[in-house]
């Protein structure tokens, strides 16, 4: 199935991207044909089939609980768009 | 000849023989890159103050007697790998301006050994394309053909090492990334098991695929870079504690008893000239005394579908991280924190990152993540399982990297699916999570093709003897491949 525009809108939300209508129709195309690959997936016979998130088994991997060296406050706030008194500044995400 | 021309092996025995300073060599290559760079285009950022630095500090360490293959070699680091206090961007406008404050521990296990670094290298922004074309700075053009691609996204990383602007560097390789470019330069390139090398420090695209890996002038040089990055970090949960061998001692011109499985999917639709210049490798091997034998992965044309939903579902999560607050870009902070994070997001990442953002948003959002999502990591299972029952009966597979040869600049820039087709032989590996390595085998159209060499996971040993055998019989004078 192809995305209609309505849904380019909803995802572009979700994924908090600013794009006007131009910009989401002119995305539209290329996704739709890519996108048009994967109904080969469909026809698969995948019912009794296990996923793999990984194709190498991981799990939880456990250390002892041991403080290490942390990134230094100022080192954390250097590539920071705006930061004062050791703190990062966000806009107002309050109302007052 | 002049020392930038030569491998890293012959240099790091020149170096062990102190006939040449780490600081000669660094000279070498930094001038060598000064008159060459301008053709080519393969760094975001030039290192050449770092580099003098860190080869003073290697020509110290040999002053002392110490010596390893690595000591005072010129690296090129693909700018998506962390280097503490060195830009890392990721060719992309959101992380232009950022410097981290950590190593990759790739980037550490170099510093130890005494690696020099003269610079980050282009690539498709957050390694996404085949052709560094996506870089949001400057495309890179292929050494062997300045009209054509370098192929991607590892693409600046390859371009450096074909023209002698490193004597190795690093890539990354999430659906081919560093087999693709290499077989289009005509170096080598290896993209090792998931989990060989730790991926603490490699910016983030589609974490359960990528994994980092040596880009390099011979088989050699590869399996001496891999020695250096491969095993356990504690900082990466999905590195695996599997002993690691000594890889020099896989470096036999013996492929005798090796059984070789031809997979007859990986030729449908290759260029005719690559297929022949593969299929002469093969014969090659053969003759000296690989048993060859054809075989089946009917799953390997699925792959591609697969990809396209697990990468770009992990990358929209991954890439969710930037948001305008912590680092890189900030946009539109007067219109509060959702149209700050939307503004910058819609401003900083290139076209292609915003498509892999909303399809894999679309591919995990409810209602459609079993149609997909789950869908796609099934038919991985599949995959996995068929690559398993054919390494029962054979001990490498053998077939093209890339399946043309590489193709011109702004040709397929805005095809959505041609381009994605340029890794149809190579997803299916990073799907299974095993070794491949793209070893160059001649010229088609007068453009280099890569033999790609597929291994059971953790048998790079074997991967990388089947690509020196070939080399050996490739450079042999009485042979004429």
């Amino acid at each position: 199935m192809a995305l209609t525009l309505e849904q380019m809108r909803h995802l572009a939300k979700l994924a908090r991207l600013e794009l006007d209508d131009a910009q989401l129709e002119a995305l539209m195309a290329p996704i739709n044909a890519l996108m048009a690959h994967f109904e080969k997936l469909q026809a698969l016979p995948l019912d009794d089939v296990e996923p793999t998130s990984h194709s190498i088994p991981v799990y939880n991997a456990f250390r002892e609980d041991i403080v290490g060296t942390p990134l230094p406050r100022e080192e954390a706030l250097a590539n920071a768009p705006e930061a004062r008194d050791g703190l990062f500044i966000v806009p107002r995400i309050v109302e007052e | 000849m002049a020392l930038h021309t030569l491998s890293l092996s012959v240099l790091s025995e020149k170096l062990r023989r102190r006939e040449i300073s780490a600081t000669e060599l660094t000279e070498a290559v930094v001038s060598h890159i000064e008159r060459t760079e301008p053709q080519i285009g393969a760094f975001i950022t030039l290192t050449p103050e770092l580099a003098r630095q860190m080869a003073k500090e290697a020509d110290a360490r040999l002053a002392e007697g110490e010596w390893n293959p690595l000591l005072g070699i010129p690296m090129a680091i693909k700018d998506n790998i962390s280097t503490r206090g060195v830009r890392t961007t990721c060719a992309s406008r959101i992380l232009e301006n950022y410097v981290p404050p950590y190593d990759a521990t790739v980037v550490a296990r170099l510093k130890q050994a005494g690696a020099v670094i003269v610079g980050k290298a282009n690539m498709d922004e957050f390694a996404m394309g085949g052709s560094t074309e996506y870089s949001a700075f400057h495309p890179t053009r292929n050494p062997r053909d300045l009209e054509r691609v370098p192929g991607g996204s590892s693409g600046g990383s390859a371009a450096a090492v074909a023209s002698d602007m490193a004597v190795a560097a690093l890539g990354s390789d999430t659906g081919g990334s560093i087999r693709q470019p290499a077989a289009y330069c005509g170096v080598v390139g290896l993209k090792p098991t998931y989990g060989r090398v730790s991926r603490y420090g490699l910016i983030a695209y589609a974490s359960s695929l990528d994994q980092i890996g040596p880009i390099t002038k011979t088989v050699e040089d590869c399996a001496l870079v891999l020695q250096v990055i491969a095993g356990k970090d504690p900082m990466d949960a999905t590195s695996v504690d599997v002993p690691v061998p000594d890889y020099r001692e896989a470096l036999r011109p013996d492929v005798k008893g090796l059984r070789l499985g031809v997979p007859k999917e990986f030729f449908e639709g290759v260029h005719p000239e690559v297929a022949q210049r593969v299929q002469e490798a093969i014969a090659a091997l053969e003759e000296a005394g690989a048993e060859v034998r054809e075989v089946s992965i009917p799953m390997a044309e699925q792959g591609l579908a697969m990809y396209y939903i697990l990468a770009p579902a992990e990358c929209s999560s991954n890439l969710a991280r930037y948001d305008g607050v912590r680092y890189g870009l900030r946009v539109g902070a007067e219109k509060g924190h959702i149209g700050m994070m939307e503004a910058t997001r819609a401003q900083g990442f290139g076209k292609e990152v915003i498509q892999r953002i909303i399809i894999g948003t679309y591919a995990l959002s409810s209602g459609y993540y079993d149609a997909y999502y789950l869908k796609a990591q099934k038919g991985r299972t599949l995959l996995r399982q068929e690559f398993e029952r054919v390494f029962q009966e054979v001990d490498v597979l053998v077939c093209p990297t890339a399946p043309t040869p590489p193709f011109k600049l702004g040709e397929l820039v805005d095809d959505p699916v041609a381009m994605k087709l340029m890794d149809v032989l190579t997803i299916p590996v990073n799907l299974a999570g095993l070794p491949g390595l793209s070893v160059p085998c001649g010229l088609a159209e007068g453009l280099p093709v890569g033999l790609q060499i597929i291994g059971k996971p953790f048998d790079e040993p074997t991967v990388l003897r089947v690509g020196y055998t070939w080399e050996q019989i490739r450079e042999a004078p009485s042979q004429t491949p």
